[in-house]
């Protein structure tokens, strides 16, 4: 994972750990249903399945119970 | 054509401290001063031209009232143009006005950078053990809700009924591309395991100047923030708050261009739903997408067709008018059809730009792999931490979603505004001349020269202050003193370059 710092802050921008999908731009002349056929997004989503649950079971609040019950947000629009 | 759809987002996030306790007014103002502070940036909020309480629909007899507002909180204004501030008991970020959609999406993600930075910068304050943490999503699971609001620019002259009357139908059926998905149901909806909107439990009204209870559909604030007698503002406060970059940009981008449809009067009128409160509910709660809604004539369609219905009319529209969004047309209506063909289709492939689909698929994940119920705590937790804006615990991050905005341009955008909006000379003026701009809205920035008298700038054209109109002007001067002279008066009663639309647009 790499990160970088940008301004003063140490701020990491979100980018560097963000997974994208390896994508290719469609062309203009393409139609919505060509661009969805040729992506086969699905396939390769499912294959990273496991890999992503691996992920979340590390990266998950370890007390889910006391992580739910303390987010209580009130008076919003 | 329409006029051009002039946009922005305003997003309300979730706030809670660990390690102790304070009011979440307190502590959204530590968030926020944190990051003002650090920017040396607290130029003050100017509330003189506010009106929440101005009703679309004129003189309204029932039992509504104006929302508050908090002048006493904390406010800035950025030199990207966007507004920073704590709005009830939430940090807000209000975007700039943008010219595109795309630009939105940017600005939106800047908003999210700007949030992190403050989040990162507030907890180095913090004594170790205390931690501030946001989260991007609109409720807490309890029955209380917060908002993502759009606001889009919309001719005076066009009829506010039959403008709520029409975009109803999109705000009811777009939810299947950019619901942003929640486990659970509340406010006394029926019980599902996981729903399609975050926000769908909390319309009880069709039309209505509240946003805090009995939320609207359509909401009829009438505060244009700019020339009263030319615009409305649409304030919409029915979506959901999206992870997902293409869902923003399909949110805000399929939005626009179903407003254009209206104002030219190329809406089907038989596309109106017979009773959208509880159709809002219907649609988000059926995940298979198969439920259907009765339309005023009795036809029955479900979200799907009736999305690929404006589609077509959108599509045709754009061919014979032009793109109301500037540039944006064609990629929103390609990435319209591909998500409804998928939709159609292939749901699951959807996981790389729906938020409640690429949600869904770490839920129904987790559930199979470790043996837990829909609507566990751990179930919710992920719900929860879906949208965490802490990199280390943000599961959107991590779900493989496709990004549309590059990450250097998304860098700039945290300090840098539109060029092609009047947030331009806004962010100008407060990047240029800090010490001497004492306030700033929407529609006006206060300038402080030194003498007794404050000066007032107007703003009240949308599409003038851009780098085109007033860049050459602003590069040219050194001070405030010389921008209010070249104004032509220094008190500035119509300044051109900021009041008066382009010739023919």
């Amino acid at each position: 994972m790499t990160r970088r710092v940008i301004g003063d802050y140490g701020g990491v921008m979100a980018e560097q750990i963000r997974k994208t999908t390896a994508q290719t731009e469609p062309s203009a002349t393409q139609t919505g249903a060509e661009i969805d056929a040729s992506t086969k997004s699905g396939q390769r989503i499912k294959a990273e399945l496991d890999d992503l649950l691996d992920e979340i079971d590390e990266v998950l609040e370890t007390n889910a119970e006391d992580f739910v019950n303390n987010y209580v947000q009130k008076g919003g629009q | 054509m329409s006029i051009l759809k002039v946009c922005g987002i305003e997003t309300e996030y979730g706030i809670v401290t660990r390690g102790f306790d304070v009011s979440p007014v307190t502590s959204s103002s530590m968030l926020i001063n944190a990051y003002a502070g650090s920017m040396r940036q607290k130029i003050g909020w100017d509330f003189l031209d506010e009106h929440p309480s101005v009703d679309a629909r004129g003189a309204v007899t029932d039992a509504s009232y104006p929302p508050e507002i908090e002048t006493h909180l904390v406010n800035a204004v950025l030199t990207n143009g966007a507004r920073y501030y704590v709005d009830h008991a939430h940090p807000e970020v209000s975007t700039p006005e943008c010219l595109t959609p795309r630009d939105v999406v940017l600005y939106d993600r800047a908003a999210e950078e700007i949030i992190r930075q403050s989040m990162i910068t507030v907890n180095r304050l913090l004594p170790d053990g205390q931690e501030i943490s946001t989260f991007k999503n609109n409720s807490d699971g309890k029955g209380n809700s917060y908002g993502c609001h759009e606001n889009y620019l919309i001719a005076r002259e066009l009829s506010f009924g039959r403008l709520a009357s029409h975009i109803t139908t999109h705000f009811v059926t777009r939810q299947i591309f950019c619901g942003a998905g929640k486990v659970g149901s509340e406010n006394g909806a029926p019980e599902v395991a996981f729903q399609i909107s975050q926000r769908a439990d909390f319309f009880e009204e069709e039309v209505g100047l509240e946003t805090t209870v009995k939320r609207p559909i359509v909401n009829t604030r009438d505060e244009p923030h700019c020339d009263p007698q030319k615009y409305r503002r649409l304030h919409v406060i029915v979506g959901d708050a999206n992870m997902s970059e293409v869902a923003t940009f399909l949110k805000v981008g399929t939005t626009s261009l179903v407003l254009a449809l209206i104002e030219d009067d190329q809406f089907p009128d038989w596309l109106v739903l017979r009773h959208p409160v509880a159709q809002i509910q219907s649609v988000s709660h059926d995940i298979s997408m198969t439920t259907t809604c009765e339309l005023q004539d009795g036809r029955k369609m479900t979200a799907l067709e009736i999305q690929e219905q404006l589609l077509g009319h959108c599509q045709e529209y754009v061919q014979h008018y032009g793109d109301p969004t500037s540039g944006d047309a064609k990629d929103i209506l390609r990435e319209w059809e591909s998500v409804l063909v998928c939709l159609k289709n292939s749901p699951e492939n959807a996981a790389d730009r729906v938020d409640w689909i690429a949600k869904r698929r770490i839920l129904e994940g987790f559930a199979v792999r470790h043996g837990v119920s829909p609507l566990s705590a751990q179930m919710r937790a992920i719900d929860l931490q879906y949208h965490d804006m802490r990199l280390e615990k943000c599961l959107a991050l991590r779900v493989g979603l496709r990004t549309i905005v590059n990450i250097d341009d998304v860098e700039r955008a945290v300090t840098h505004p539109p060029v092609d909006t009047r947030a331009y000379f806004r962010g100008t003026c407060l990047a240029r001349w800090p010490q001497n701009i004492i306030a700033a809205n929407w529609d006006s920035i206060v300038i402080d020269t030194g003498d007794e008298i404050l000066r007032r700038i107007p703003m009240m054209e949308p599409l003038k202050g851009t780098r085109a109109i007033v860049g050459d002007l602003l590069a040219s001067i050194a001070t405030v003193e010389e921008l209010l002279l070249r104004l032509g008066s220094t008190d500035a009663p119509g300044w051109d370059p900021l009041m008066m639309p382009e010739p023919g647009w």
